[in-house]
């Protein structure tokens, strides 16, 4: 297999993106770490902290990151119902209802969080 | 008929690989008479018969069970008994070659010889601790355990499925989704006993961890077997298994 | 040339073939088995079979009426010793083979279900949804592999039986892969090949149903029984001949004509009733339903469409429902091979070349005349089917006789010592003959394709559903004339790495063969029985041919036809009545 077989057809290509995406979950996780100290070490700390996001570079990049987030997650809801097989005797629960249990869960998820952050 | 580009004529680019003349495979390009009625092994047995009949490649049934007739058809695996010619017809460009990630034996037909060890090894047969002799009749299964396992038994091994996985190609120790997957069509056969056994073998990196979930195995299958489905059941049964194991190590499975 | 021994080989890696492998692995576990087939196990056309394979379990059946039901489907003209054994085993195997792992449908109880079929009167058909044959062949093959005393020989594709002093000693065979040719010596062999539905131009059967076995035994001396016996199932896809089961029509399927009517009530079948019958009208037996669409189109009133005349069948009726749970491959075949939902559509069909009643003569151990050959499956002819067989019947037969000659074979291997090597003569000859007649064969005239499609339809022509004795007798000539034009084939492929193309002419012989003797067979049966119907003598004839034509070679090659007597043992010659 030749070093760029990944390019060899969309496919495969879509695959690897949606492997490389893990890499934007972990750095966000990593951020929010620094985050999180940043709080811990004071008020300044924390607004020195925020204006580095507000820089272009970390704009661009939390653009791309959610943008990769959002793949990582659309592929992911696409490929649980392959995975969670659920039966009422002889009939099997569809897959978009499974996908879209998942989706309905992830927009309640958001709105929560989303009804916290702008309540403050 | 006025107005249609009714094609006389279709190109096929078939791969040729005589071992005892040339080192490397070749491509020969044949015009075939169009038909709209036609599938892909229809035209190959049109040349074979009229135009050049050293062209080899292997086809049976014809109707899509057997699983003898699996080619790439412009670089996706295909049962050529079950692809129209019509399908092509405004490309007009049809490329066959033999199923990538196998040795090729010659032209079109492929060396399957690990794809067999692969499927010996799963231990594909049920396992019992215990067997009822025949007199007894038959071991009770309700349609619904039947079907439990039914989709993954419907597997015709026509291994499109290898040739869609790139890890088979990245890795040719990976016992690969039509294997896996008829290892869980056993162990999720009511019937069988054999599971540990089967999870011994699998729970290898060459077994299910070699799986990273492309699923294009499961877009190839000609029959619905998802075989990327049985093997993420699988990782799920396996992952499941160490928890209990962990945290109840002194109960049996 | 490379030699091998073994102490039981078995022809074929089909139902009958491992069957036979698994049950000589049982009967004597010291035996060294191989199983030399010419494709994979899992490519044999076994693997096609859809409908059913019939066995007694439910209360209200009676092996009895079992053999009854298998003894006038054939019109008498089975031996009703093989019918009472295959009756009795029938049930054992199929529970056997649901032991092995076959995923029989249920009952909500989980109980095996059965379904009903042509010319049962009591519903004993198991069923796999519609894929029967797939999952007992993959359940066969899958479980095979645990008898490390099999060894088997992939595509290995065999060209002559080794036999000297009336005693069959082994096969040479080609190495697909390679091209190297080998002889494999054995205390006895089994031909398990099947049937040879390819000396037709529009059959259901696979490109690798050529009549290997039965050829193999013609041309070793062993002979021929019934085989002007060939059934036409009556539905399959006019295009493709792909079969659409009988299981259709068990499930509540109609066979209609062009004006919409269930045109089987005309031919003494019965009256029409919205439920099926069992043995009555749809469920009748294949013949007859065969014949029925010959006279109806005979009378205009069948469809004519770019492939031939068709009638429709009509599943509306079963409902989506259960179509899916019982009958999907159906619906998976009309829509990608016939453009069409038969939940919404009908299917159009006409009778196509399915099975061989006739085959290798044995009996019913599967033991041919000549010393250690045996056969069992479609190449057999036992006679289990007589003059017509039973849906779900061969499914059946193939466990039941492949189980028998395995242990029979196996038992006279375990007994008789390995002969001597005066079969290197023959080997060498077989080499000569592949490479002087076929690979280094030059100045040859006619393709391949050219003489097997006028053998295809000449075969249509002369030996269809009706046929007539001057057709026959000058169809047989020109049988002949295409043998001795298939001696100087004009070939491409010279090489020796998997050259199918000697294989196709190697199978063309077999063939061209047996449809000469097929031919002569017929002409030479004047009465008109079961699959076989001549328009010249249309009765049956008990008192000449309530009897088996049996066929030998002679040394010059042709055909020499006599006639052995039925086993008759409980049931006398009556009339077959469906319908009523």
């Amino acid at each position: 297999m030749p070093f760029w077989w990944w390019l060899q057809n969309r496919a495969y290509f879509n695959f690897i993106v949606r492997e490389l995406t893990c890499v934007f979950v972990g750095v966000f996780a990593v951020l929010t770490l620094f985050q999180i100290r940043a709080l811990a070490d004071g008020p300044a700390a924390y607004a020195e902290f925020v204006s580095r996001l507000k820089t272009p570079g970390f704009i661009l990049f939390n653009t791309v990151g959610l943008a990769a987030l959002l793949f990582h997650g659309v592929t992911w809801f696409k490929a649980v119902p392959t995975t969670m097989i659920i039966r009422f005797g002889e009939t099997r629960v569809p897959d978009q209802v499974i996908a879209g249990l998942h989706y309905v869960g992830w927009m309640a998820v958001s709105a929560v969080i989303a009804w916290i952050l702008l309540l403050r | 008929m006025e107005g249609s580009n009714m094609a006389e004529n279709i190109t096929l680019t078939v791969s040729r690989y005589r071992p005892e003349e040339e080192s490397e495979p070749t491509f020969q390009s044949y015009d075939v008479p169009y038909n709209k009625d036609w599938v892909i092994l229809d035209a190959l047995n049109y040349i074979k018969d009229r135009l050049d009949g050293s062209l080899t490649f292997r086809w049976s049934c014809r109707m899509g069970v057997c699983g003898s007739c699996g080619m790439m058809v412009n670089g996706t695996p295909k049962l050529t008994c079950a692809v129209p010619l019509s399908d092509y017809v405004s490309s007009g460009q049809i490329r066959i070659e033999p199923l990538q990630f196998f040795p090729v034996v010659r032209d079109l037909v492929i060396d399957l010889s690990s794809f067999l060890e692969k499927l010996s090894s799963v231990k594909p047969w049920i396992i019992r601790d215990d067997e009822k002799p025949s007199s007894e009749g038959e071991y009770l299964q309700t349609p619904a355990e039947l079907d439990a396992y039914k989709q993954f038994s419907m597997c015709i091994n026509c291994m499109l499925c290898y040739s869609a996985c790139p890890v088979v190609g990245l890795e040719p120790e990976f016992t690969g989704p039509a294997v896996i997957a008829l290892a869980q069509r056993y162990n999720l056969d009511s019937r069988d006993q054999g599971a540990a056994e089967r999870m011994a073998v699998l729970n290898e990196h060459e077994g299910m961890w070699g799986c990273t979930f492309v699923g294009e195995c499961t877009k190839v299958c000609p029959k619905n077997v998802d075989p990327a489905g049985a093997i993420q059941l699988y990782k799920m049964a396996s992952a499941t298994d160490w928890f209990k194991s962990m945290l109840l190590p002194w109960g049996s499975k | 040339m490379a030699e091998h021994s073994c102490d039981l080989l078995i022809v074929g890696g089909g139902g009958a073939g491992l069957r036979a492998s698994i049950a000589a692995a049982e009967a004597r576990p010291g035996l060294n088995i191989a199983v030399v087939s010419k494709v994979y196990p899992m490519r044999s056309h076994t693997v096609a079979a859809e409908g059913g394979a019939a066995a007694v379990i439910k209360p209200d059946d009676s092996a009895e009426a079992h053999a009854y039901d298998t003894v006038s489907g054939g019109d008498w003209l089975s031996d009703q010793d093989a019918v009472e054994a295959f009756v009795e085993e029938a049930p054992r195997e199929l529970v056997q083979l649901e032991h092995w792992g076959c995923p029989w449908s249920r009952e909500p109880t989980g109980h095996v279900a059965v379904r009903p079929f042509g010319g049962m009167k009591v519903q004993r058909t198991w069923y796999a949804a519609d894929k029967t044959g797939f999952h007992m062949l993959h359940a066969l093959f899958q479980t095979s592999l645990r008898y490390k005393a099999v060894k088997r020989f992939d595509e290995w594709f065999v060209t002559k039986l080794l036999v000297d002093d009336g005693r069959c000693l082994g096969v040479v065979a080609i190495e697909l892969a390679t091209g190297q040719i080998h002889s494999i010596t054995a205390k006895a062999v089994i031909l398990c090949t099947g049937g040879c539905g390819k000396i037709f131009p529009f059959t259901t059967n696979a490109n690798i149903k050529n009549g290997d076995g039965m050829a193999l035994a013609y041309r070793a001396g062993s002979p021929l029984k019934d085989l002007e016996f060939i059934q036409y199932h009556p539905t399959g896809l006019p295009a493709t001949g792909i079969l659409i089961t009988e299981a259709a029509r068990s499930e509540g399927g109609w066979l209609v004509n062009k004006d919409g009517y269930r045109y089987l009530q005309d031919y003494d079948l019965g009256t029409p009733e919205p439920k099926p019958v069992l043995r009555s009208m749809e469920l009748g037996p294949r013949d007859r339903l065969s014949q029925a669409f010959i006279r109806e189109q005979e009378k205009g009133h069948t469809l004519e469409g770019p492939y031939g005349h068709y009638v429709n069948l009509d599943i509306r009726q079963v409902g989506e429902k259960v179509i899916d749970k019982k009958l999907p491959f159906v619906r998976e075949l009309c829509l990608n091979y016939a453009n069409l939902d038969p939940v919404k559509e009908l299917i159009p069909v006409r009778p196509v070349v399915h099975y061989m009643m006739g085959g290798v003569h044995t009996d019913i151990n599967g033991a041919t005349p000549l010393a250690g050959l045996y056969a069992a499956g479609e190449v057999a002819c036992v006679s289990l089917n007589g003059a017509n067989r039973l849906g779900s019947n061969s499914l059946t037969e193939c466990l039941v006789f492949g189980a028998r000659a395995g242990r029979a074979a196996a038992e006279f291997a375990g007994q008789s010592g390995l002969v001597g090597a005066s079969v290197g003569a023959q080997v060498r000859d077989e080499e000569r003959r592949l490479h002087e007649d076929f690979l280094g064969a030059t100045g040859g005239t006619d393709r391949i394709a050219t003489l097997r499609d006028e053998m295809q339809t000449t075969m249509e022509e002369s030996a269809g559903i009706y046929r007539l004795g001057v057709t026959l007798d000058s169809a047989a000539e020109t049988m002949c004339r295409l043998r001795q034009r298939a001696r100087r084939l004009k070939l491409d492929d010279r090489s020796r790495t998997f050259n199918t193309e000697l294989v196709s002419a190697l199978e063309l012989g077999y063939m061209l063969d047996l449809a000469e003797v097929i031919l002569r067979s017929a002409a030479r049966r004047t009465e008109s029985r079961g699959a076989h119907q001549r328009t010249d003598y249309p009765d049956r004839d008990d008192e000449r041919f309530l009897a088996h034509s049996l066929v030998h070679r002679r040394a010059d090659g042709s055909a020499r036809i006599e006639y052995l007597p039925v086993t008759i043992t409980k049931w006398p010659p009556g009339d077959r009545v469906y319908g009523r």
